[in-house]
Parts: structure tokens; C-alpha cells; sequence
């Protein structure tokens, strides 16, 4: 064995050649490209950063099928889908800025730490030009801060929390989907119109920031129609057996039932509250009612008999008869077997969105896409008439309010929407309370 | 030198050195080939292997010398995120002071379990640290909201206070003006290594943390845990008091704790509940066992597997696996395809598995024990101490 005999010569030269080598690295050139993750080779990668596993899995293996069906259109294959549709004519189906789109994929697991760590790994490792996806806003909130750090373009998947694009918007970051504020401003007159003006009202609320928000912005919304709230309970995200938070709904003397809540949740919630006997008791001499103020096609099917009737708005339903609509869920139909779910369908078009902005941008640079979609206004993608608002990045059009549906037809066929709120009527300032304490900041492109 | 004898200082330079390469060893093959998909040498990797190689090094004080297994060392990863997240906030994002509060707070913390705690020992203790990680991990996760910001994780903002940043101060975690995220690239031929500032930060903190291991582990204070471990009523018996002895080697092993939190920190100022759950406190025992208990380089060892297997098995999902594949027929490349499938992606954990039972039927010393027999193997005779070899004793 040859041992180690430093002296003092030894170690003197041995610190300067460590010195050395130390400071070598800044003779490589380490900032080659003008922003992150510039797409060299004639391809350029795109991240999906969706959750495979845990209470929101069904909406996450949807987007993914959504986002292998853009990333077909975009690189020519397929029917184009609602590329044909679409009011901007940029896309021309040859990948973006004529470099072939990849893909690579992550499992958020719902989870920020892991989320982040996933969504790291696309940048570091498989060179991710843009991330996108989630079905969570804590997710979604934790993810949009690493892409605003990295300097790389988030388009958010599904994300419903008011923070996302109010306190906690970055200059990185676009929300195609609608959000908390917005459900309550489109379902409060329904409601009043349905059940009244002088109900008492119990929220469940899945304990996170889209739960928080969701039941702050319907509170607000019903209590301005004259309904008082009796009590807010929050709930884990983990829990899977309501049935202790369902059992005190019954002598808190409240006649409706809130349930701030999606995904799995939602499912097992309704569930355990329809068990409870809820809908058919009678309460301060009226029929007890539940609300679900954020409804996805999944949900329902998942929850079967039990969502019949009972009222909750959503982004966007497979049986809307416009063009757009019609284009995207024939494609989807066509390679899945079944119609697409609202949060396939947002990714979809924010898939086409970014790519969109590319093209007109004539750059991947996150500052150059950002200025692209920046007060970009569209139609054509199965909202009607859209506008990604500068302030903070929030996009703006109508909301549907649904029902579920009494006669389904197929397992598909499970709401029916009830009335199309314009956008007008759900639209806010944007330093309006519930938004307000975040910046934008300025964008980074690494 | 440094009070180190001559086997052990060739021992510390060769952890050095390995740890500075790490780019490269953990780089080997070329891009752009089928095999690119091993390579972990990308910064948030290699500052994982680094970090949680410190988690794993400070478990193995209290675990490999005392024999005290605790559940709740993911408690104290918390704890340091959170604190540390709290001074890129108020403070500065400098990362000193949050780390330095990191280790502060995971040490108070880990005072008052271990008080507690070692009251008694063997599975009650083990249940007693798992109780206080389930209640750490749910007063972060609902009761302190305020303080933690709940399911979304404790996140930095522009407008946070920050008492020392002046106005022209990064906006990201730093030491003293270098971002932890900046990166220096190196392309030789088809290789490419990515020379991280984050990652040589933790770098040299896990040679510090290695360094103060080793010292421990050849102290006379080492040897009284070791006593602890192998006969604690003899000790007693003998007027020695090994209270004061496991409680030191807890509050170490939290302190540890809190300075990988702290430094998962800084290289993505996230802090988030789902760090505290018990089974972050799994993982590192986990790590511990598979690399060799009571070894001195194991639990680093095991720790860089299971982080490599994390990351990059998990990746392999079923339209990679079909490329791989392509050249068979049809219906068995669906076929093999699917069996791969069940260990790979989201299956990853099947492999940990199968590797853990393996290692722990056939290689009681862990991976370190495995490298022992390697080299008795090839005619040189195996040191049998913790320095390049395994222990005489399994893990238990």
C-alpha cells in the first residue's frame, strides 16, 4: 500500500494546482445560447409534467393522451384538430419554428416536492424548452416557481386555485384554465335562481391552496345573494373516507352542502354525503341540497347515480356544438375510443398555444413567447372568444355552468350544460382583493 | 493529518477526490446514444446524491454507532427546510444564515424528541420517533399553516422582506453572489459534463460532514456509542451513563438532518409537508442498510443508489422501453415489453425492492460488504474495519 506524505511543498503545489482547476470552468463557455434550453438538432423538447398516481391520476393519464394528440398535430400527423379551427394561422404542421416537437414525461404525484423535482429533472437532463401540465394548483403554484427560476415558459395544466394567476403569478407562467373566482361568479345566480335566496350553506374544503381560494370565492358569491355561510370544514387532500366530516352536516341546521373539492376527493365525498342519506332529508323545510362548484366529466362518471342533478361549473364539455369542439373531440374520439375530459382539453390548447406563440414570436426565447401571448386574443379552441390578459396572464371567456344529468344516455353523456355564463359577467379587476399581493415580476430566460 | 492517521487520511483524499469527479463518474456514457438514458450527471441529481449522502451519513452516527433506529429523521429534514426558507425570506438569500439556522433549529427540535424519546429504547423507541414524525409531518401540513403555507409548500416571492439583500441582490439562493443553479458545461467529443455551483457547494459541506463522521467514529466518544450498542446494561453496570452519550448522538444526527434540509433548501427554496412524512424517515434507513450500516462510506453509497434508481428508473416509461425493443416480433415485444414495464416508471420501487432483499439476505454488510468480497476475491485481503470494507457485525 503506498502511503500519502504531505509536506509543506506538497501541499502548497497540490493548492495551486486545485486552484487552478477551480477556476477552469469559467473557460468553458457556459452560456452558449441566448436562454435556457435552446432547441439545437432540428427538435425541440416539450415537458409533461402530469400526475400519475394519487387523487388526481384519471385527470393526468387524460392530459397525457390530450398532449400525445397535440404533439401528433403539431408535427403534421393525425386530422389537425383544432388547428383547423384555430383563429391564428401560424401552425403549419411542421413541429414549431420547423423543428420536429419531442416529448418527455414526469409523474407529479400531486405532490410539490416531487413535482418540482420531476419538472427539474426535464430541464437538467432531457433539455425541456417548455413545461407543462398538473392537475393540482399547490402543483401547479411550485412548479410555475421553478419554470419562472429556470428560466423556461410554464403553461398550466389544470389549476383552478385564484392564486395561481394572483398572488402567486410569475412572468413565466400562462393559465388557460378558468378559475375559483370565476366558478362562483358564473354558479351564484344560478343557484339563487334554483334554490333561493335565504339558504344556509356547509363547505368541505380540500385543505390547500385551489380549496382555499374555491371557498373564499363562492362564500363571497352566495353570501352577496343573501345565503349565510354555518361553518367551513377543511379536509386533508390525502383523506379518502369522508364519512367523519360528512356526519355533522346533518345537526349544524345548514340546508346546503358545499364541496370545495375535486378529483378522488369529490368522488368519495359525494359518495359518502349520498350514503348520509343528505339529498333526501329535509331541511328548515327545504329539500337539502349539494354543490360541486368545480365538475369535471371524470368525476361524474366516477361518482355514477350520485351526481345526478346537482349543480357545478366547468371549463369546457366534450357535447359544446362549435367548431372547435367538434374538430377536437372528433380527433380525441378517434384515437381514444371516448370523448376528452375538460383538463384534455385545456392542455390541448395550451400545447397550441405555446407553439402558437413560437411561430409568431419566431423564437423558443420564454421572453419573446411570453410578449407573443401577452393580450393575444383567439377564438377557434372551444371557449368562443378568448383573451390571455397581460396583467397577469390569466385567460379570459365564458364559463359553463353544468348539471348532472338525470337520463345519461352513455357513460360519457353524464352533464348537461345548464347555461353559458359571458365572460363579462365573470370578469375582475386585476388587483381585485382575492387576486391581489403578487407580481408578475419580469420574465427569465435563464 | 488533521488528526487523522495515515489509512485514514488516504481514505478522506480518496472521498475527495470521488466526490469532486462526481460530474464525470456520474456522466459515462456519450450523448445522443441509447445508453444517454443512464447518465444521472445533471445538477438537481448529483445535489440529491450529495445531499441526502449527508442525511444518510448523520443517521449512520446514531444508527450504525448506537444502534438506535429512529422513523423520524425526516422530522428534521423538515425542520431545516422550513428554516431555512424562513431566512431566504427575511434575512437573505445568501444560504448561510438559513443553513446555519437550518442546523440550529433541527438541533433544538431533535433536544427535545431525543429527550423524550430515549427514554426508552429498541421498537418502542422506533415507535416513538415514528409518532413524533407523524405529528411533525401534520402540524406542517394543517395546524401551522401560517408558518409552513400547508399542502403548497413554503415558497419564496419578490416581495418578501429580506432585512440584508441590498437592492441589486440575486433574487435566487446564493453564496455570496454565485446562484446555486448557475452551471458551466464542457463538451468533450460527444460528452458533456455539467459543472454545478449548487452541487460543489453541497460537495464540499458532504466532505465537512464526512470528515466530522470519520473523527467521530475514531473518538473515544465513538467508542462509547459503540458500547452503547453492543451491550448497554453492562455499560450501565459499569457507572457509565449512556444517557448523555445517545442523547449527543441524536441531537448530532438531527443537526445532520436539518443541514441536508437546509440544503435542499437552497438549491430549490421550496419547503414542502410532504418532506416530513415518515416515509422520507424510511428512505434513509433504507439508504443506511443498503449501503452497510455502521460503515463510514455505505450510507453515501446507498444513498447515490437509491437516488440514481429514483430518478433515472423511474424515467424509463413504456415508449422508451418499446424503442429498446423494436427489433423483436410483434407480440413479444409487447410481452417483454410489459414485464420490463412492471420495474421501470412508475414500478421503479419493485426494483428498490427486489434489491433491497437481495442485499440484505446475501450481503448483510450492505453494498460496502459486497465490495469487501470483490476484493478479497482478487487475492487482496479485505480491511475488515469501516474504512473500505464491512464490519464483522450485520446490520440489525
Amino acid at each position: 500500500m503506498s502511503l500519502i506524505k504531505p509536506t509543506r511543498r506538497g501541499l502548497l503545489k497540490g493548492g495551486a494546482y486545485a486552484g487552478a482547476a477551480l477556476a477552469t470552468p469559467t473557460f468553458f463557455t457556459s452560456q452558449a445560447n441566448a436562454y435556457t434550453n435552446a432547441p439545437s438538432g432540428g427538435k425541440v423538447t416539450l415537458g409533461f409534467n402530469v400526475p400519475q398516481t394519487g387523487p388526481y391520476a384519471d385527470e393526468g393519464g387524460d392530459e397525457l393522451r390530450a398532449y400525445q394528440l397535440a404533439v401528433e398535430h403539431l408535427n403534421g400527423g393525425g386530422d389537425g384538430g383544432m388547428m383547423n379551427t384555430f383563429s391564428s394561422k401560424a401552425l403549419k404542421g411542421n413541429g414549431i419554428l420547423g423543428n420536429k416537437v419531442e416529448f418527455v414525461t414526469g409523474d407529479t404525484q400531486t405532490k410539490s416536492d416531487a413535482a418540482r423535482a420531476s419538472a427539474k429533472s426535464m430541464i437538467e437532463k432531457d433539455g425541456a424548452v417548455m413545461i407543462t401540465g398538473g392537475s393540482s394548483s399547490g402543483v401547479a403554484i411550485a412548479v410555475q416557481g421553478l419554470c419562472q427560476e429556470a428560466g423556461v415558459i410554464f403553461m398550466a395544466g389544470l389549476t383552478h386555485s385564484n392564486d395561481t394567476t394572483g398572488k402567486d403569478k410569475k412572468a413565466n407562467g400562462f393559465r388557460h384554465f378558468f378559475n375559483g373566482y370565476m366558478s362562483a361568479a358564473a354558479l351564484a345566480p344560478v343557484l339563487a335562481k334554483m334554490y333561493g335566496t335565504d339558504r344556509k350553506a356547509y363547505h368541505l374544503t380540500a385543505d390547500y391552496t385551489w380549496g382555499w381560494t374555491q371557498q373564499e370565492s363562492i362564500a363571497a358569491a352566495t353570501e352577496a345573494k343573501g345565503w349565510e355561510t354555518v361553518k367551513n370544514v377543511l379536509t386533508p387532500l390525502a383523506t379518502t373516507d369522508f364519512s367523519s366530516y360528512v356526519a355533522p352536516v346533518l345537526n349544524s341546521g345548514a340546508d346546503i352542502l358545499v364541496l370545495n373539492h375535486y378529483g378522488g376527493n369529490m368522488i368519495n365525498s359525494l359518495t359518502a354525503a349520498v350514503q348520509f342519506g343528505l339529498r333526501d332529508k329535509q331541511v328548515n323545510g327545504k329539500n337539502f341540497e349539494i354543490v360541486v362548484p368545480l365538475y369535471s366529466r371524470l368525476m361524474a362518471k366516477g361518482a355514477g347515480e350520485n351526481v345526478k342533478g346537482i349543480f357545478g361549473s366547468t371549463n369546457w364539455h366534450w357535447s359544446l356544438q362549435d367548431e372547435g369542439s367538434k374538430a377536437f373531440v372528433k380527433s380525441f374520439g378517434t384515437k381514444y375510443g371516448f370523448p376528452p375530459s375538460q383538463a384534455a382539453h385545456t392542455v390541448y390548447c395550451q400545447t397550441l398555444l405555446y407553439a402558437d406563440a413560437c411561430e409568431r414570436a419566431g423564437t423558443h426565447n420564454p421572453c419573446g413567447v411570453g410578449e407573443a401571448l401577452e393580450g393575444f386574443k383567439f377564438s377557434g379552441l372551444g371557449n368562443g372568444d378568448v383573451e390571455y390578459r397581460a396583467d397577469d396572464h390569466q385567460c379570459f371567456k365564458d364559463v359553463l355552468v353544468v348539471k348532472g344529468k338525470e337520463n345519461p344516455t352513455s357513460e360519457f353523456d353524464v352533464l348537461e350544460v345548464v347555461e353559458v355564463t359571458p365572460r363579462e359577467q365573470v370578469e375582475y379587476a386585476p388587483d381585485h382583493p382575492m387576486f391581489a399581493g403578487g407580481e408578475l415580476g419580469k420574465c427569465n430566460a435563464g | 493529518m488533521l488528526g487523522l492517521n495515515k489509512k485514514d487520511t488516504k481514505f478522506l483524499l480518496i472521498v475527495i477526490c470521488l466526490t469532486l469527479a462526481t460530474p464525470f463518474l456520474m456522466q459515462p456514457f456519450a450523448e445522443g446514444t441509447a445508453l444517454a438514458q443512464f447518465n444521472g450527471g445533471y445538477p438537481d441529481l448529483m445535489q440529491r446524491v450529495a445531499i441526502f449522502g449527508i442525511f444518510a451519513i448523520g443517521f449512520n452516527i446514531l444508527f450504525g454507532l448506537t444502534g438506535y433506529l429512529s422513523f423520524g429523521h425526516a422530522a428534521f429534514l423538515g425542520v431545516g427546510s422550513y428554516s431555512a426558507v424562513w431566512m431566504f425570506k427575511l434575512l437573505s438569500m445568501n444560504i448561510i444564515p438559513g443553513i446555519i439556522l437550518a442546523m440550529i433549529m433541527s438541533g433544538l427540535f431533535a433536544l427535545l424528541i431525543g429527550y423524550i424519546s430515549l427514554r426508552r429504547s429498541g421498537i418502542y423507541f422506533s415507535i416513538l420517533t415514528l409518532a413524533f414524525a407523524q405529528m411533525s409531518y401534520n402540524l406542517a401540513y394543517s395546524v401551522l399553516t401560517p408558518i409552513t403555507n400547508g399542502e403548497t409548500g413554503l415558497q419564496v416571492r419578490p416581495t418578501d422582506v429580506r432585512l440584508l439583500d441590498g437592492a441589486n441582490a440575486p433574487d435566487y439562493p446564493n453564496l455570496f453572489g454565485w446562484t446555486m443553479s448557475t452551471s458551466y458545461k464542457w463538451e468533450l467529443g460527444a460528452h458533456q459534463f455539467t459543472f454545478n455551483v449548487g452541487f460543489y457547494v453541497c460537495a464540499v459541506i458532504a466532505i465537512a460532514a464526512f470528515y466530522l463522521s470519520l473523527r467521530i467514529f475514531r473518538s473515544p466518544f465513538g467508542l462509547m456509542l459503540r458500547a452503547v450498542k453492543s451491550n448497554q446494561q453492562r455499560m450501565s453496570y459499569t457507572g457509565l451513563n449512556p444517557k448523555p452519550y445517545t442523547l449527543a448522538a441524536f441531537v448530532i444526527s438531527g443537526m445532520y438532518a436539518g443541514l441536508a434540509g437546509g440544503l435542499l433548501a437552497s438549491m430549490d427554496p421550496l419547503a414542502g409537508a410532504e418532506r416530513m412524512q415518515w416515509t422520507v424517515g424510511g428512505e434513509v434507513v433504507v439508504m443506511t442498510i443498503l449501503g452497510g450500516a455502521g460503515t463510514l462510506l455505505g450510507p453515501v453509497l446507498g444513498a447515490g443508489a437509491i437516488k440514481y434508481l429514483e430518478n433515472i428508473f423511474s424515467k424509463i416509461n413504456e415508449s422508451v422501453l418499446h424503442s429498446w425493443f423494436s427489433f423483436l416480433p410483434d407480440g413479444l415485444e409487447d410481452a417483454v415489453v410489459w414485464l420490463f414495464a412492471r420495474f421501470t416508471g412508475d414500478g421503479w420501487h419493485l426494483t428498490l425492492g427486489l434489491l433491497f432483499m437481495a442485499v440484505v439476505i446475501f450481503l448483510p454488510g450492505g453494498l460496502m460488504e459486497g465490495g469487501a468480497r470483490i476484493r478479497a476475491k482478487f487475492g487482496r485481503r479485505g480491511d475488515i474495519d469501516e474504512t473500505g470494507a464491512a464490519t464483522k457485525t450485520p446490520a440489525e
